[in-house]
């Protein structure tokens, strides 16, 4: 069993390790076991037909991320493209709704394309490269992960599919004239549900068909093994940085360090800076949608139940005879009814904490960090930082606390014109 | 011997490849799913596979995905499986399951083994499962006696043929090309060499699926595999003609593993 969760060393607070000199792709003692289980999560629930693909993912993968080549490649473009280290920015005027507490913002939102998803995108392409495939595959919801996968095969020149649920080609009109834009085929997935998991199932699938020539670029750091590993590593940077941040500009670590959590890739990534700091909270915090008594949410980690969906074994919305239960969120990058194994696993251990917030705390929160700070988070963020809104008033003026802001707003106008009836 | 073990003797006699034909259950409706199971065995099914309709199929294609959702529309829930099963065992047909595993992991891998076994059925094909996950299966397999279908495809290593032979019993599905279940006009040229590469590891039948749509085509399989498997045409025919359209199919189909070429 993998001893990853397990909190064994306290670092000293004070130790400043520059984040270019941190190996953040080394194997560590944070890796799943061999086989990709985080405890009994994880693993590969898929057909046949693509465990020779998943296996050549992981070697590949297992010699790049000791390899000083593709390393270095990856920092380069990650400095040069995507404009890290992105900034750590103090909040206190949003702070003054948080009982208090200190509030730092980790800007994610100002990477190019506008959120942390370009992290793993960058990584994962020149992975496609070093692998001689030509062809890539990616599921988008909100249109985030679909628009950074676009503008990554550009850049490398790759042939770029995305697929995308038919009601998020509507919610998010502007993403797929984008990604149209960036040279790539947006596939309006019809079948299911029409939403985020109906897009990886069609990814799946034609992956199964087309493996050969293509590297399906999944979006989160779920999925079969070796996804849920690799998308972290590449989303690490977002933690290192921000500790080492925290250190030279607050003067200390974060009590609490929170993040959204759809498919758990910005959580994962931002929680990894900081978990072998036992002192410091990582809270995720998931879409509550209409409320958990209504049904309608995606708040998989508080809600759900362990099952097996997308390859992995991981909490699970589901009905009683293993259905998956659609998840609902006024974010479209949330509602997603699965989640990332290591996240199951931190769950149980007890290495961080899981809870929701509303379609309308979220809401209050978008408008809030807009008027007190001049940042339009994306929905997705705002749901960290209603969350920072509550774990403020609970640690009261002496707390400080990280938030993730995963993304930028400008995607989310229509929906935000729409609820506070802004479109005349 | 068990059930399935026999058809395969007798179909190996007779010189001539098992055909197993499939449907998920509760399709179109409960009533009708059993009617139109009946009308394969009719027809000349020597294997029925009872398919679980299930939210998120992706190793099927749109015909199987269309089918399983009506199914779902209609109301099915997993313990009527073991209703549609026990029917096909008491008229004296074989029936395998076809699930992904999550179903079968909620409602307990042992109480679903154990319930499969009760009413007549065989063992369990599973698409999304492989056998280096599957410990609580093997085991529950064991103890109630059913037989554990993996599946092997045209990328399988030989590393991974051996090591899913081994974990095999009543037989193994070749899927005949890299894809997902749907109707194909040539069945891929892999297939032959799938089976070819998988016989060095064991003296199990084996089963060719994905692609088959009419006698041609089946015994063209018949020549090089132990079993045809048809699915999606099973829908087709079904869609178009219902009792009668599958009845027919599966003659169609029964004529041409009796004459493999
Ligand atoms: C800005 C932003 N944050 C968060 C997410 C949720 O994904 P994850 O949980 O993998 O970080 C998305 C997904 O589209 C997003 O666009």
């Amino acid at each position: 069993m993998s001893e990853a969760g397990t909190v064994t060393t306290r670092r000293d607070p004070a130790a400043v390790d520059p984040p270019e000199k941190v190996d953040l792709h080394a194997p560590g003692k944070h890796d799943p076991d061999e086989t990709g289980h985080f405890g009994p999560y994880g693993g590969r629930f898929m057909p046949e037909a693509l465990v020779d693909a998943l296996d050549e993912l992981r070697d590949s993968y297992d010699k790049a991320r000791v390899d000083p080549d593709f390393v270095d490649e990856f920092k380069r473009l990650l400095r040069d493209y995507a404009g890290r280290p992105s900034l750590l920015t103090e909040a206190p005027r949003f702070a003054q709704h948080c009982g208090g507490a200190q509030v730092w913002l980790k800007r994610e939102d100002l990477n190019h394309t506008g959120s942390h998803k370009i992290n793993n995108v960058l990584g994962q392409a020149l992975l496609t490269k070093r692998m001689g495939k030509t062809r890539v595959i990616a599921e988008t919801g909100a249109g985030q992960h679909g628009v950074a996968t676009a503008t990554a095969c550009a850049l490398l020149d790759l042939d770029c599919v995305i697929y995308m649920g038919e009601v998020d080609t509507q919610r998010q009109a502007l993403n797929v004239a984008r990604m149209r834009l960036l040279g790539a085929e947006v596939v309006p997935v019809k079948t299911g549900s029409r939403t985020l998991k109906d897009a990886i199932n069609e990814a799946l699938r034609d992956w199964v068909t087309n493996v050969d020539t293509t590297h399906y670029l999944l979006g989160t750091a779920a999925g079969p093994h070796p996804f849920p590993t690799m998308v972290r590593n590449f989303h690490k940077v977002i933690g290192a940085e921000a500790r080492a941040q925290m250190l030279e500009k607050a003067g200390r670590l974060p009590d609490v360090v929170t993040a959204c959590v759809g498919g758990g890739s910005n959580a994962i990534g931002i929680f990894h800076g900081f978990i072998d700091d036992p002192e410091v909270r990582l809270v995720g915090i998931e879409p509550g949608g209409h409320g958990l008594d209504s049904g309608e949410h995606g708040a998989t980690l508080t809600e759900g139940i362990p099952g097996m969906l997308h390859g992995a074994f991981s909490y699970l919305l589901q009905d009683e005879d293993g259905q998956t239960i659609e998840a609902y969120s006024i974010s479209a990058g949330l509602d997603y009814p699965g989640v990332g194994p290591e996240h199951s696993w931190l769950k149980d251990t007890g290495r961080a904490e899981y809870t929701a917030v509303t379609d309308d705390e979220a809401m209050h929160a978008f408008q809030l960090l807009s008027r007190t700070e001049g940042i339009i988070p994306a929905i997705e963020s705002a749901h960290a930082l209603a969350g920072a809104i509550k774990l403020g008033k609970e640690l009261g003026e002496d707390g400080v606390i990280l938030v993730n802001l995963s993304g930028r707003g400008d995607k989310d106008m229509d929906t935000a014109a729409k609820y506070f009836g802004y479109a005349s | 011997m068990t059930g399935l073990e026999s058809v395969f003797a007798r179909a190996r006699t007779e010189g001539r490849a098992a055909l197993i034909g499939y449907l998920p259950a509760g399709y179109p409706t409960l009533e009708g799913s059993q009617e139109l199971l009946a009308a394969m065995i009719d027809g000349g099914c020597d294997i029925v596979e009872v398919g679980v309709p299930y939210s998120d199929p992706v190793m099927d294609g749109p015909t199987v995905q269309a089918a399983s959702d009506k199914a779902l529309r209609a109301g099915f829930r997993l313990r009527q499986l073991f209703e549609v099963v026990e029917r096909i065992s008491s008229h004296g047909g074989q029936a395998v399951v076809m699930t992904y595993w999550n179903p079968v992991h909620r409602y307990g891998v042992d109480a679903f083994a154990r319930d499969l076994a009760a009413a007549g059925g065989q063992g369990i094909i599973t698409p999304d499962l492989i056998p280096d996950e599957a410990a609580t299966w093997m085991k529950a397999s064991d103890e109630h006696g059913l037989h554990r279908i993996f599946l092997v495809a045209p990328s399988s290593t030989d590393q991974r043929l051996e090591m899913t032979a081994k974990a095999s019993s009543g037989f193994i599905y070749a899927t005949a090309v890299m894809g997902v279940t749907g109707t194909r006009d040539k069945v891929g040229a892999g297939a032959a060499e799938l089976v070819r590469r998988t016989r060095e590891h064991t003296s199990l039948p084996i089963g060719v699926g994905l692609g088959v749509r009419n006698g041609e085509q089946a015994a063209e399989v018949a020549g090089f595999a132990d079993a045809v498997i048809v699915g999606s045409a099973f829908i087709q025919a079904a869609e178009a003609d219902g009792t009668d359209g599958v009845r027919r199919l599966a003659a169609e189909l029964a004529e041409g593993v009796r004459s493999p070429r």
